[in-house]
């Protein structure tokens, strides 16, 4: 029993602890058990996959990566490999270890909310679903040189051919991608004063630079398949 | 009818049964408690626990879950090692006699393979429910970068386990994955800027991944070191702090 002292006077804290055993134990083993269970039936019944030997000299087509990284490899679509590969998933690891040093807001510690954490809870659900959207798309989506085919869509090696693609000149792709990030990076200071004040400038400029990388990332996604850019940026050492 | 009970009570109320368990079998909240403090396994627990946090639809289960698919990968890959040797010239064909030779062969590799997916599955969704109930707010900020670290873990055990049956599948699926390692900033030898540092084929960071220019013997000896040791030792010190530190920065989270 805890009294604790608050502005509308006494209010009396119930003691809501339980025993571990048996209330959480026999709930672990029970879990234990279906998982088990679970497991041992469908490997039973489904055997895991086994191809022929391996043989460098006779390449898969399409190679996969194992399914987890299919949205990397997805990404490779649209970006080179340097930044799909390396520089993307690093960011994404960099960003989900930032997020309880960016995320200063106090509400919703240790219980569902939406409402009260409407911008963190939205952001990180778009990126998490975005990501296994990529995943499914390059798991079931993609077939023989990497070509689209739908769900229902026999894989043949006889597809249309892609596009040509262009690269933006380079003074307009700088200008693009220079001013999706200052202006990402101001509108929302000045517009909304009382999101900036309570991030603090570092906390901000981190919060909206990840941010800006995942939804520029998106974008640079939609002008490859709306206009065949093929670069946004080119230059004879990176191209993005 | 009075079999049962006396039965019971003479093989719990006795000397030896004390020297296992420490403490008695009858139920009072005092055993309730030792029962869990007084032994090493469940001491991981504290004797009571907010009751939200014993809650399916708060936890999900899912880190509990996770863990214990570690462990039942733990079993069931030490039991492969039995039958399986990381050498070019055997490991398909060792792989091929746990299918079809080597007695519940092909149900011990299914149920490692699956339970490999199942937990990369599983982790996620941890990590999700714990964003989503806003877990990794003060003071348990370093928790999470802690389960960041074990999520990106998860992956590389799954991804080193994919080469060992020495298939097409696996040896193209890591061949895409470590061209990735190519494209390294400065670091791969198709990388952008990768000249400032000189990088080629063979001594680029995709080299001291494959040990060597491209996917052969080194490579497998790699994977196999990497997903039967290092990765598992790495991760259970790791899991190690992710545990004790649930219980320092203050048990399960929940509305304070």
């Amino acid at each position: 029993m805890e009294v604790r002292q608050e502005k509308k006077g006494l209010v009396e804290f119930k003691d809501d602890k339980v025993f571990t055993w048996p209330t959480l134990v026999a709930k672990e083993f029970l879990a234990a058990i279906f998982v088990t269970v679970g497991l041992l039936f469908y490997s039973y019944f489904v055997d895991a996959p086994l191809r022929e030997l391996s043989n460098p000299g006779q390449a898969e087509n399409p190679a996969k990566a194992p399914w987890y990284f299919l949205g990397l490899q997805e990404a490779l679509v649209y970006f080179d490999p340097w930044y799909a590969g390396v520089v993307l998933p690093s960011i994404i690891i960099i960003g989900l270890i930032l997020i309880p040093y960016l995320d200063n807001n106090p509400k919703g510690n240790g219980y569902y909310t939406f409402k009260e954490r409407k911008f963190a809870v939205s952001t990180f659900v778009f990126g998490y679903v975005f990501w296994y959207v990529l995943i499914y798309i390059g798991t079931a989506l993609r077939g023989p040189f990497w070509a689209f085919f739908w769900p229902w869509e026999p894989w043949t090696h006889d597809f249309p051919t892609p596009a040509p693609m262009h690269d933006l000149p380079l003074p307009l792709g700088v200008i693009l991608m220079g001013g999706f990030y200052v202006v990402g990076l101001a509108l929302p200071a000045l517009v909304k004063r009382d999101f900036f004040m309570k991030l603090g400038v570092i906390r901000y400029a981190l919060t909206m630079g990840l941010l800006l990388t995942m939804v520029g990332t998106v974008i640079k996604m939609v002008f490859r398949l709306a206009f065949n850019v093929k670069y946004i940026i080119a230059t004879p050492w990176i191209n993005i | 009818m009075k079999l049962v009970p006396d039965l019971l009570k003479k093989i719990t109320d006795n000397e030896i049964w004390k020297s296992v368990f420490r403490h008695g079998y009858t139920d009072t909240p005092r055993n309730r408690a030792l029962q869990i403090i007084s032994n090493v396994w469940l001491h991981l627990h504290p004797a009571k626990v907010r009751e939200h946090g014993t809650k399916l639809r708060f936890t999900w289960c899912m880190g509990g879950i996770t863990f214990f698919i570690f462990l039942f990968e733990t079993i069931t890959g030490i039991l492969l090692m039995f039958y399986y040797v990381p050498d070019v010239n055997r490991a398909y064909a060792d792989i091929v006699d746990l299918m079809y030779v080597v007695p519940f062969g092909r149900f011990l590799r299914n149920s490692h393979r699956w339970g490999a997916h199942a937990m990369v599955i599983t982790v996620s969704i941890h990590m999700f429910r714990v964003f989503l109930t806003g877990s990794y707010k003060p003071p348990r900020q370093f928790n999470w970068v802690v389960g960041v670290i074990l999520l990106v873990l998860t992956f590389l055990l799954s991804f080193t386990g994919y080469l060992l049956p020495w298939d097409q599948l696996g040896y193209w699926a890591i061949t895409v994955g470590t061209n990735m390692a190519r494209a390294t900033p400065f670091l791969g030898h198709e990388g952008p800027f990768a000249y400032i540092l000189g990088m080629r084929a063979d001594n680029d960071v995709r080299f001291a991944l494959l040990g060597g220019t491209t996917i052969d013997a080194p490579a497998l000896l790699r994977a196999y070191v990497w997903h039967c040791i290092a990765i598992p030792v790495i991760a259970s010190a790791l899991m190690m702090v992710h545990f004790w530190r649930v219980r320092k920065d203050g048990g399960i989270s929940g509305p304070l």
